[in-house]
């Protein structure tokens, strides 16, 4: 399972690196968008990958922790999914108003001199 | 006694009063601009306020505040020590003047300016106050998203040009962000900065270099923000197109990239001195060739500013990565009085280039090289400087002393300070320790020249040997902020010794980081009224 996940995460992250490095402002987006579900799933990753166990505990009395997995990082990746979401929403607010103003959809707003 | 809860005060106060005012529409200016004000001087009474306790002597180095009550390790905490309680000073006093600079002319030019200002000061102060990591996360994020709605604020092809940018590069900051603290939670088992420097000093094995990779994403995330080369090819762009009172601001903005660097380097520091200072050296004296380039080619006097910014944060950088208390002491002095000098000079440009178009800049710069004038200069003489334009030219002429480092103005001060105590401790001229020092002082050196040419330059052209006639009309609301910050900056010089042995406690505190670590974990949860019966 680990060798799915990293390869995944790989694939994710060298498909978003070279889309932001792209001139367009769409795949500049779906850039941002992989790479963030890149990120996501690395910091999923870094609680230590279980299989069928809970994060939260059943109830308060004594219990053994080994059944469980971190909870603290399925938190954080909940957190940064919402930011980013939000973040890329305005960013895509944003590249229609340059489109609109430019008429190209140039990340410099202007076509490069050919 | 203060109350403990004054140290979350600085968040609360701009959050309450940004949110509510989202519930007005923008044609309500008169109640806005009174309730941004009154948030405004509430948070330089507070942030005073605190300055006072923290360093009063008396208690533990630093207030720390346990949100939800929480023990210790557990709860997120807010951290008001002496650098963190020192930055929301400075932010408060810069946000004062830009806010009543706006309320002139600038909030009317686009919707919510009122309450987006609010939020960046909640993003600002949550960023120096967080003790955690992921908590930082969020309010650099608070702090982005304002700033790109502050950015936009105007509208206009060249602030959407340079924003997509701005906005591009700083949402893949923050996923670098992200991958660092992943990195860094994996590595030590916890976000909390104090506990995350404990379990540094004791760990074995495969730990540490992921904590090292881990620190240095998130040294790279804030040096997006500091806008180290490089880095920071967004930051000039984007700051001469925001408008005046945000340019102000967004000073403000790139000292938190490097306020984070600095408490993170020297909570887990490397060999005793701050994590990754040879980068923070090497990458701050490039970003100085560059702004010195910069500040030289400068055709506008905005892009001038931006690029003292840059000069700004390169001399900070090259000045921390010498990893000393006296010089990083130095530093401190000099992050504050160019913070409040540039926050001004955007204010001055601001209501000049209101009167003028780009050209006559343009035409600044290269009238030399044509060598015109000679002949018109004669019918001028016995006229008169208009009052708006005697302010502003005094102001010029002042903040220009200060960003140059001519005495007797702070500017000089900090940087005599930074190279008395660069060099202090090397007695032998062939000493290989002088290497630093002595690039760090050339490039001092060499930014004030250039920022001499630049602002003479300019100063005479704008206001002695004007290429059209200036007759700025400038407010009350207009002069106040620029009076305001210039009589700081004065302040600052006649009680330098002072000021200079509060930079000097609160650097001792920073390359000292187990009173950091002794603060956070003495903190007790306060006794509730549910555990009060047991």
């Amino acid at each position: 399972m680990e060798l799915v996940i990293a390869l995944a995460i790989g694939v994710l992250t060298a498909s978003g690196v070279w889309l932001i490095l792209r001139p367009r402002t769409y795949q500049l987006v779906i850039g941002l968008a992989l790479l963030s579900y890149a990120v996501n799933l690395f910091i999923f990753s870094m609680g230590r990958l279980r299989v069928n166990a809970p994060p939260i505990l059943a109830d308060g009395k004594h219990v053994d922790l080994s059944a469980y997995v971190d909870p603290v990082p399925q938190a954080l990746v909940l957190t940064a999914i919402v930011i980013s979401f939000a973040t890329t929403a305005l960013f895509l607010v944003i590249l229609i108003v340059s489109r609109g103003l430019t008429g190209t959809d140039h990340v410099d707003g202007r076509e490069p001199d050919r | 006694m203060i109350p403990v809860h004054l140290v979350i005060a600085p968040i609360l106060i701009p959050l309450a009063t940004g949110a509510f005012m989202l519930f007005f529409e923008d044609r309500e200016h008169r109640l806005k601009t009174i309730l941004s004000l009154a948030s405004v001087i509430g948070l330089v009474i507070v942030a005073t306020l605190l300055v006072i306790r923290v360093n009063s002597g008396e208690g533990p180095a630093a207030l720390v505040y346990l949100l939800g009550n929480w023990p210790v390790p557990v709860a997120i905490d807010l951290v008001g020590e002496r650098l963190s309680t020192l930055m929301l000073l400075v932010t408060a006093l810069l946000a004062l003047p830009a806010l009543l600079f706006a309320t002139d002319r600038w909030q009317g030019a686009g919707p919510h300016f009122y309450s987006l200002f609010q939020f960046l000061l909640v993003g600002i102060n949550g960023a120096f106050l967080t003790g955690d990591l992921f908590n930082l996360f969020v309010f650099f994020e608070v702090m982005l998203a304002a700033s790109y709605g502050l950015l936009l604020h105007g509208g206009g092809l060249p602030r959407v040009r340079s924003g997509m940018h701005y906005v591009g590069v700083n949402l893949v900051a923050s996923l670098v962000f992200l991958v660092g603290i992943a990195m860094v939670y994996a590595a030590s088992g916890s976000l909390n900065m104090a506990e995350i420097a404990l379990r540094a000093e004791s760990m074995q094995g495969f730990d540490r270099p992921v904590l090292n990779v881990g620190i240095a994403m998130l040294g790279l995330a804030f040096l997006v923000k500091a806008g180290m080369w490089p880095l920071g090819n967004w930051l000039v762009p984007a700051y001469s197109a925001a408008a005046g009172p945000v340019a102000a601001i967004f000073v403000m903005l790139s000292k938190v990239g490097i306020y984070a660097l600095l408490r993170l380097a020297l909570l887990v520091p490397s060999d005793g001195i701050a994590f990754g200072a040879r980068v923070m050296f090497i990458g701050g004296a490039i970003t100085m060739v560059i702004a010195i380039i910069g500040v030289l080619a400068a055709q506008s006097m905005k892009r001038a500013g931006a690029y003292f910014i840059l000069m700004s944060s390169g001399t900070l950088l090259a000045t921390f990565g010498l990893s000393r208390p006296e010089t990083t002491a130095g530093g401190l002095f000099y992050l504050v009085s160019s913070t409040l000098a540039l926050g001004a000079f955007f204010f001055i440009v601001d209501v000049l280039d209101r009167e003028r178009d780009g050209a006559s800049d343009v035409i600044a710069v290269t009238a030399e090289a044509y060598g015109d004038r000679e002949d018109v200069a004669e019918e001028e003489v016995g006229s008169l400087m208009p009052g708006g334009v005697a302010i502003l030219a005094v102001g010029f002429g002042l903040l220009a002393m200060v960003l140059i480092g001519l005495p007797p103005l702070p500017g000089f001060l900090a940087k005599f300070a930074i190279l008395t105590s660069a060099f202090g401790p090397i007695t032998e001229a062939n000493d290989p320790a002088i290497v630093r020092p002595a690039i760090l002082a050339g490039l001092l050196v060499l930014s004030g020249f250039a920022g001499l040419l630049t602002l003479s330059r300019m100063g005479i052209r704008t206001f002695w040997q004007p290429v059209e006639p200036l007759s700025p009309r400038i407010t009350i609301r207009e002069t106040a902020p620029i009076l305001f910050l210039l009589a700081l900056l004065v302040i600052l010089v006649i009680r330098a010794g002072p000021a200079m042995d509060l930079f000097r406690a609160t650097a001792e505190d920073l390359h000292h980081q187990t009173r950091y670590l002794d603060a956070v974990f003495a903190a007790e949860p306060a006794p509730s009224a549910r555990d009060g019966g047991r």
